[in-house]
Order: C-alpha cells, then structure tokens, then sequence
C-alpha cells in the first residue's frame, strides 16, 4: 500500500502539489489524469523519491521513502519517467539487464537472466534485443524502458505517461499488457494518463487532479461523468454510452 | 537623455583625469593646477600619461561598438570579437607579418591583421550557419572554441619561431608601454566606430533578421560585410597597439542593453562611453593594486569581466525553469 | 543508502563480472590487447631511444619520467570518463570546466599567503596534500553548485565553465603580478604545462592517488555504469546518487590536482582521450572505456613525447599540439551535439 500524507511541493510560490493525502491500496491499475500543470508528475515523481517533497510524507508498505535507503526501496518500486535520455550506447538487452541491478549488484545470477529473458518476451523486443537503443523508433524505445522496469521485479511500478510516443496499436498493446501485469503478475501499477478514455477502459481506480489538488478519486464509472469532468478538466465533455462503456467525447 | 549622457561625459572626465595623475612618475600637482608646472610634468603627460588616456578611451569605446554590432548580425548576446575567433585570428595574423614580414609598417600589420580576422569571423559564421538550432549558448561555446583551435596554431609557430613573448603582447591586453607615437592607429578604430554610428539603423535593422531587413528593402549581406569589415578592423587595431581584452565589449553591450534597449542609434553612444569608462577604470584598478608595479588591465578584466560574465550567463531567469 | 550498503556492494562488485553479458568480449580484448601493446611500444621506445652515455643512469632518469608521464595519463583519463559520467555528458570536461585553472589559483594563492621562502621550506609532499584538500573543498562547492542545483543546459554549464577557467586563469595571473618578483619566478613556470619537466619529489604521492581512485574505480565500476543511464533511472535502480556523485567528484578533484601539480594544465588532453575511447571500446561500460581512456592516454603522452622530443627535437609542443587536435575534436562534438 502506498499512502500520500499531506504532501506538497512549491516551485517558488506556486504549490505544484498542494497538500495530497491519498491511500493507494496494493494491487490492479489506478490511473492519475487532469490538465496540464495539475501535479500529476510531481506526485509520482515524490512517491518514488525522485523529488523531495516540502511537506508531508509517503510510505511505500510502511518504509518512509525518504529516510528508507535507496536499494531497499528500489526492490519493492520502479518508476519510469516520461523522458529517458540515456548517455551510454546500450542495447535492449543490455538495458533491460540493468533492471536487474538492485538484485544482482552487477553479478547476475541465472534467475536474473531467467527475468531478463522474460521481461523482453513480455514486450515482444526478442526481434531488437541486440539493437542499439539509439537505432529504435520513439515507441520501441519506450518499451524496452518498460520492459526495464517490469524487470526490476517491483510490487509497484510507476509509469509518467508511458503512452506518449507511441501509435494508436502500440498504445493500446501497451495498456493491454499493463493490464496483464496486474492481473497475472499481480502487480500494482500507477500511471500518469493524459487519454482519459484510456485510463477508463483499463484502469480499477482513477484519481483526477487540478492545480496541485486531488479532486476525484474513485472508479472510472465516477469520473466520467459531464458534470464531473468539467470540474476536472474546465471544459464541456460529453459523454457517450457504448454498451456499458463509457466514452468522453471533447474533440469538437 | 542629453542631460543624462552629459553627466555619463562628466563621470568619464573624472575617471580621465584620475588616469592622467596615477603613475609612478612624479606629478606635480599643484604646479599643474597653479600653471607654474615644471617642464618634467608638462613632457610626462604629453609623452605619456594624456596618450595612454586617450588610448584607453579609443579602445574602450570601440571594443564596445564592435561587440554590440557583433551582436546584432549574429542576432546573439554573448558573441564579441574574443568569443568568436576574430581576436585570436588578429594575433595569428600579426605573427604571420612578424615570420614573413618584418619590416612592414603599423599600418599594414594592422590591414594584415584584419584581413585574418575577418577571416577568422567569416569562419565562424560558416560554421554557426551549420548549426541546425540556434540555441543561444551553442554560438559563443563554437567561437571560444574556435578561437582556442585558432591560439594552439599560434602558440605552436610563435614557439618554434621564438616569438612567444610578442606573442604574449597581443594576447594580454596592457597600456603600461603606450607612448606618444604608438598609439594612433586607435583614432584609426574610432573613426570607423564613428562611420558604424552613422549605419546604426542599418545595423538595428538587421539584428531583426534576413527577411526582415530584405522586407524593408535594405541588402542584407551588404550590411552583414560592412558590419564584419569594420569589427575586423577595429579589432586588429586594438590587438596591434594593446591586445586583447577579454569580454569587455560583450559585457558593456549587455549592460546598456538592459538599460537602454537595443535601438543602436540610442544605445551606441551610451555604449561606446561605458567601455570606455570601464576599461579607464579597470586600467587604473590594475595600476593602483600593487603600486608600483602595474597589473596588465587584460588580467584586471580578465578577472572581473569573465565575473561579471558568469552573472551574466548564470543570472539568467526562468528560461531553463 | 546506509553505509554498509555502500560497502558491501563495493565488495560485491570488486571482482567485476558482466552484467548480463551475451556479447563475448572478444572484440574488447583484441582492442585492449592491441592498445596495451602500443602503449608498452611506447614507454619501450621513451626508455631507449635516442639514449647514449650511461645506460644505467639513462634509464633510470627516463624511468623517473615515464612514471611522471604514465601517471598523469592515468590520472587524466580517470578523471575524465568519471566526470562524462556524473555530468552525464560527453563534452564536458574537468578542464574544458576549468578545474585545472582552479587548481593553478589555488597553487598561486599559498604562494601569495604563505611567501615563497615559507613554502621552499615545507615538504612538497605535505604542500601537494594541503592544496589538493582545499581544491576537493573548492572545486566540490562549484560543482555541486553547477551540476546538483536545478537542472540547467548543457550549454550554459559548459559555457560557464570555459568562463571560469578563465577567471581561474586571470586571477592567478593577478595574483602572480601582486607577488615580488622573485616569487614571481617560482610560480610562472606552473602556468604551462610542460611534459619535460615532470615534478619527481610527487611521484610518490601522486602514485599513490592514482592507485586509489583506481581501486576505487573498479570497485564501482557496475555502479558506474548504472549512474550513466541518468540521475533518475540510477534512482531508482537504488543507487544513492548524490552521494555517490560527491564520492565521484571527489576522486575526480584529487586526479586533477594530480595531473595539473606534476606536468600543469592540459585543457583538452582527456576530452581528446575520453572521445577516442568511446570510440574504439566496444561497448560503452565502464569495464571497458576505462581501461581504454588509460591506455590511449598512455600511447598519446609517452609516444608523443618520444616522437617529438627524440625525433623531431621539439620539448613542450607537445601540450601546443593536444591543445589543436582537442579543440578541434571540440568543435566536432558540439555541431554534432547541436544536431542531435
């Protein structure tokens, strides 16, 4: 379980964050939306310790992220970040591997090989696993980091917009098996969407933000709703039933 | 404004006459102020102290025009004649002459040593038109460098040839050895930065871009070489007589930029008489700080012109969040 | 982390073995081998040519100089690939940031604190120790300044740090014109560098600090390579990275003081050196580049110095001539940078 207690973050005046207290209970997909500017990064980017936060604290199953060290922490959280610059040239297979690290210390045994092996299944890379990262498309790189962090064999994994720079197929595949590491691997994954039809379809929980603030946080039946995501989002969204399936229109 | 650049002509007064009385040279004072001075004062600000002032001032002031009209057609803030090769392809071009020759007089070392300047800035312009973006930082970084690349050639033939110490002259900036007689080619400079005044507008223009300046009918690559021309000469005038003076202009340029905006037809004279005043003031500093012995103004700016540089560069807000 | 973490993870990592490694390295021992070859050529042919007289005395004066020589190369490589790394960049550095200068105004400052007299009396050893503990203090509050604060361009740390070096330039130069000029005399031959005159009475020390960060070095050489894929992926990989980064630095301030005290600055020398290995190792894991960086460094100090001085009768034109070659492949990473 992950529990946000009164976090905040400034940036100079503007709190980004703006005092969060949220429980993330273990297990299946929670899907944080809302405009631009809203924090959602920030958030996750405090949970997984990636920033200090100025107020408040977050335990990730009891251990303090900020006074735990680092590689206690890093077997039970992975995070990914939505911009992967990486310096050294490095193949898939090689930057899976180091999802491995906080395992195997740089000495992989044969389980660690066993979860490489795996994890590029997983994202279907058997293809480009000898290739060079900076040889692959936006979206083939952007899986391999997945894959790195599925890797990383955490209970909870934290993806900032893990759909951006991939096509409608790959996105879809993406949400799809993210979904599967929920379900089969029991994994819990929190994610920054931008697609709120996305995080609808696939999420079990979603939590909408605005200006630093939690301002829905239940099941998808609860946010799409017109009256709701105006308050979200400040703009007229209308909502389509398709089956039982709920779609917002916004494009025009 | 007239007011104001009266009172900023005043304030260079000031710091001139307090350069015509600092020396080691006995001044007499009194005898100055009185009118009885005795011939021994009269031949040491004649022959001396009057003609490094005025050298200073010169240089000053023209440093300064040629950084602001440096920075205006490569539409870029932190490009001046040191942080685009131009000075150190003034210096390759002078030891050139000194190898080959000799025996040619100022005037044509000087023309010498612009022509390599120019040179050395049209490099630099080739090589910043290559650049996909123009990220602001990127341009300057290029020129330092490319003036580095350009020093080690120096450096490398001035070694062989046992030129290093002339070499040294050019590269470091000082006006402890400027006499009566040597120093006259700055008039040369200031009459050029005197022609670019007249172009202002011309110059203001272009720092709009290409197309802007096309749009208004004025021929831009005219422009471009006109403004090169007279920033190559200007700097081959001062590395012949003086040396070279780190970021001087660069920084003064800023300045009165942020004072005074960018219209040049308003901000040159502003900035012609702030590189003046802060190279009086800083070879005056470089005088005084271990009378007797003189600290070379190139080192005295070195320090506190790449200081105020970095606040420049470091101060800068918000555009990298 | 704790610090036993730390440590027990430098123990698990000191005999160094890949990190899932398919890719035989055969490549990189044909490239080590061949690299480590050219550099025993080298120092063979430093030791003999051109010798006459006295073999005995011959070679044990080239011995004390190649070890002067072998030294900085080390240190200069080290210290580089290390900095491209906790900088996360491959343009910067420790020189082109201007820490060598850094050094020189720190040199030039005892001289002008404590008089020339003073410090001909103290030991050379204890004085190096002295100013290298102030250059890690120093040059640590500039770099955790630029590099751990907010997240600023690549270029405007780089450009900054080119300004530095020269204010760092300037006020030793200042600083030396405030001195008597007998002083005078002492300090202006720190300014160039010169690979013909080696310090010898630092040989030791400087062995010694080498050898460190060296140990140090393999001990993190996994760890290394995790830092390199970016602060927040190091992160959470469970790295402690500003502390490992400050442990980094640290070294890599020690190995410039090394470098700078017995030869003087050398600004392009390790992005000429760190660019090349990049290039011929075969992959970019420190294991590998490492080594490489030391050995080209080598190759380029100790046969460049022979060739030069033994054939061609030149001595300090060697530093001219890096200067040309670093700055131009300066120019090349920054157009290519631009394009990127």
């Amino acid at each position: 379980m992950i529990e946000i207690d009164s976090v905040t973050k400034r940036y100079g005046e503007t709190a980004v964050v703006d005092d969060v207290s949220l429980a993330l209970p273990a297990g299946g997909i929670t899907a944080i939306v809302g405009p631009n500017g809203a924090g959602k990064s920030t958030l996750l980017s405090i949970v997984a310790r990636l920033a200090p936060a100025d107020a408040g604290r977050v335990r990730v199953d009891g251990l303090d992220v900020a006074s735990t060290p680092g590689a206690v922490l890093a077997k039970r959280l992975a995070m990914l970040r939505q911009e992967n610059q990486v310096l050294a040239r490095l193949t898939v297979r090689e930057l899976v591997a180091f999802g491995r690290y906080p395992h195997s210390r740089g000495r992989p045994t044969a389980e660690d090989e066993r979860h490489v092996a795996n994890s590029i299944a997983y994202l279907g890379l058997e293809p480009l696993q000898e290739r060079f990262l900076d040889e692959l498309s936006g979206g083939q790189r952007q899986r391999a980091f997945v894959a790195m962090v599925l890797c990383q064999d955490t209970d909870y994994v934290l993806l900032d917009e893990p759909l951006n720079s991939l096509d409608m197929k790959h996105a879809a595949a993406m949400m799809r098996l993210l979904r599967r590491a929920a379900d089969e691997l029991g994994k819990s994954i929190v994610l920054v969407l931008h697609d709120i039809n996305f995080a609808a379809a696939y999420a079990d929980r979603i939590v909408a933000m605005r200006d630093g603030r939690v301002v829905f946080d239940g099941p998808p039946e609860g946010l799409m709703r017109e009256d709701v995501l105006e308050s979200v989002y400040d703009m007229r969204i209308r909502v389509e039933a398709i089956g039982d399936w709920r779609l917002a229109v916004y494009y025009r | 404004m007239i007011g104001r650049l009266a009172l900023a002509l005043v304030g260079l007064a000031v710091l001139a006459s307090a350069s015509l009385v600092v020396g080691v040279g006995d001044l007499d004072l009194r005898g100055l102020v009185t009118g009885g001075a005795d011939a021994e004062t009269l031949r040491l600000l004649a022959v001396s102290r009057i003609p490094r002032t005025v050298a200073v001032i010169l240089a000053g002031a023209s440093m300064g025009i040629a950084a602001v009209i440096m920075q205006m057609l490569f539409r870029n803030r932190f490009v001046e004649p040191t942080t685009s090769g131009g000075a150190e392809a003034a210096s390759l071009g002078l030891l050139a002459v000194a190898l080959l020759a000799p025996d040619l007089p100022v005037m044509g070392k000087m023309l010498v040593a612009a022509l390599f300047s120019l040179a050395g800035t049209a490099l630099f312009l080739l090589l910043v038109d290559r650049l996909p973006v123009r990220s602001t930082l990127i341009v300057p970084l290029l020129g330092i460098m490319l003036g580095k690349v350009i020093e080690a050639v120096t450096t490398f033939f001035a070694y062989r040839y046992d030129l290093l110490q002339s070499l040294a002259a050019w590269t470091n900036g000082d006006f402890s050895g400027v006499l009566r007689g040597r120093y006259e080619l700055l008039w040369v400079a200031a009459a050029l930065t005197a022609l670019a005044y007249l172009a202002a507008d011309r110059f203001t223009v272009a720092g709009l871009g290409e197309s802007f300046t096309t749009n208004l009918g004025l021929n831009y690559r005219r422009i471009v070489t006109l403004g090169l021309a007279v920033v190559s000469l200007v700097t081959a005038a001062t590395v012949v007589t003086v040396g070279t003076v780190p970021f001087l202009g660069l920084i003064v340029a800023n300045l009165v930029s942020m004072l005074a905006g960018d219209n040049l037809r308003r901000s040159m004279p502003w900035i012609a008489l702030a590189g003046a005043a802060f190279l009086l003031a800083s070879d005056i500093l470089g005088r005084l700080v271990r009378f007797p012995y003189e600290v070379p103004v190139g080192t005295v700016v070195g320090v506190v012109g790449s200081g105020i540089f970095l606040v420049l560069l470091l101060g800068r807000r918000a555009r990298f969040g | 982390m704790s610090s036993e973490a730390v440590s027990s993870w430098c123990f698990s990592l000191a005999d160094g073995r890949a990190l899932a490694d398919e890719r035989t390295p055969r490549r990189t021992r044909i490239v080590l081998g061949t690299l480590g070859a050219a550099a025993a050529l080298s120092a063979a042919a430093f030791m003999t040519v051109g010798a006459r007289g006295d073999w005995a005395f011959v070679l044990a004066f080239r011995a004390e100089k190649l070890a002067g020589l072998v030294l900085v190369a080390a240190a200069v490589a080290i210290a580089t690939v290390l900095f491209q790394t906790i900088a996360e960049n491959r343009i910067l550095t420790p020189a082109v940031m201007g820490f060598d200068s850094l050094y020189l105004a720190i040199q030039t400052g005892a001289v002008h604190f404590l008089g020339s007299r003073a410090l001909v009396a103290l030991d050379p050893r204890l004085r190096f120790v002295v100013e290298t503990a102030a250059m890690v203090a120093l040059s640590g509050l500039l770099f955790r300044w630029l590099f751990l604060g907010r997240r600023r361009s690549i270029h405007l740390v780089v450009l900054a740090g080119l300004v530095f070096g020269l204010f760092f330039r300037s006020l030793s130069s200042m600083v030396q014109r405030m001195l008597d000029p007998n002083e005078f005399a002492v300090v202006q031959d720190m300014m160039f560098a010169s690979f013909n005159k080696v310090d010898t009475d630092l040989l030791a020390v400087a062995a010694a600090a080498v050898a460190g960060s060296g140990i140090v070095c393999l001990r993190l050489v996994h760890a290394l390579d995790v830092l390199a894929l970016g602060r927040d992926l190091s992160v959470n990989l469970g790295v402690d990275h500003r502390r490992l980064v400050t442990a980094l630095f640290a070294v890599v301030a020690i190995l410039v003081s090394v470098s700078t005290a017995l030869v003087g600055p050398i600004t392009f020398f390790g992005l000429l050196v760190a660019s090349l290995a990049y290039q011929v190792a075969g992959s970019d894991r420190h294991r590998e580049t490492l080594p490489a960086a030391i050995l080209i460094a080598i190759v380029a100090l100790v046969g460049g110095q022979t060739v030069l001085e033994r054939v061609f009768g030149l001595d300090t034109a060697l530093s001219v001539i890096v200067d040309f070659a670093g700055g131009l492949a300066f120019l090349v990473l920054l157009l290519r940078s631009a394009r990127a």
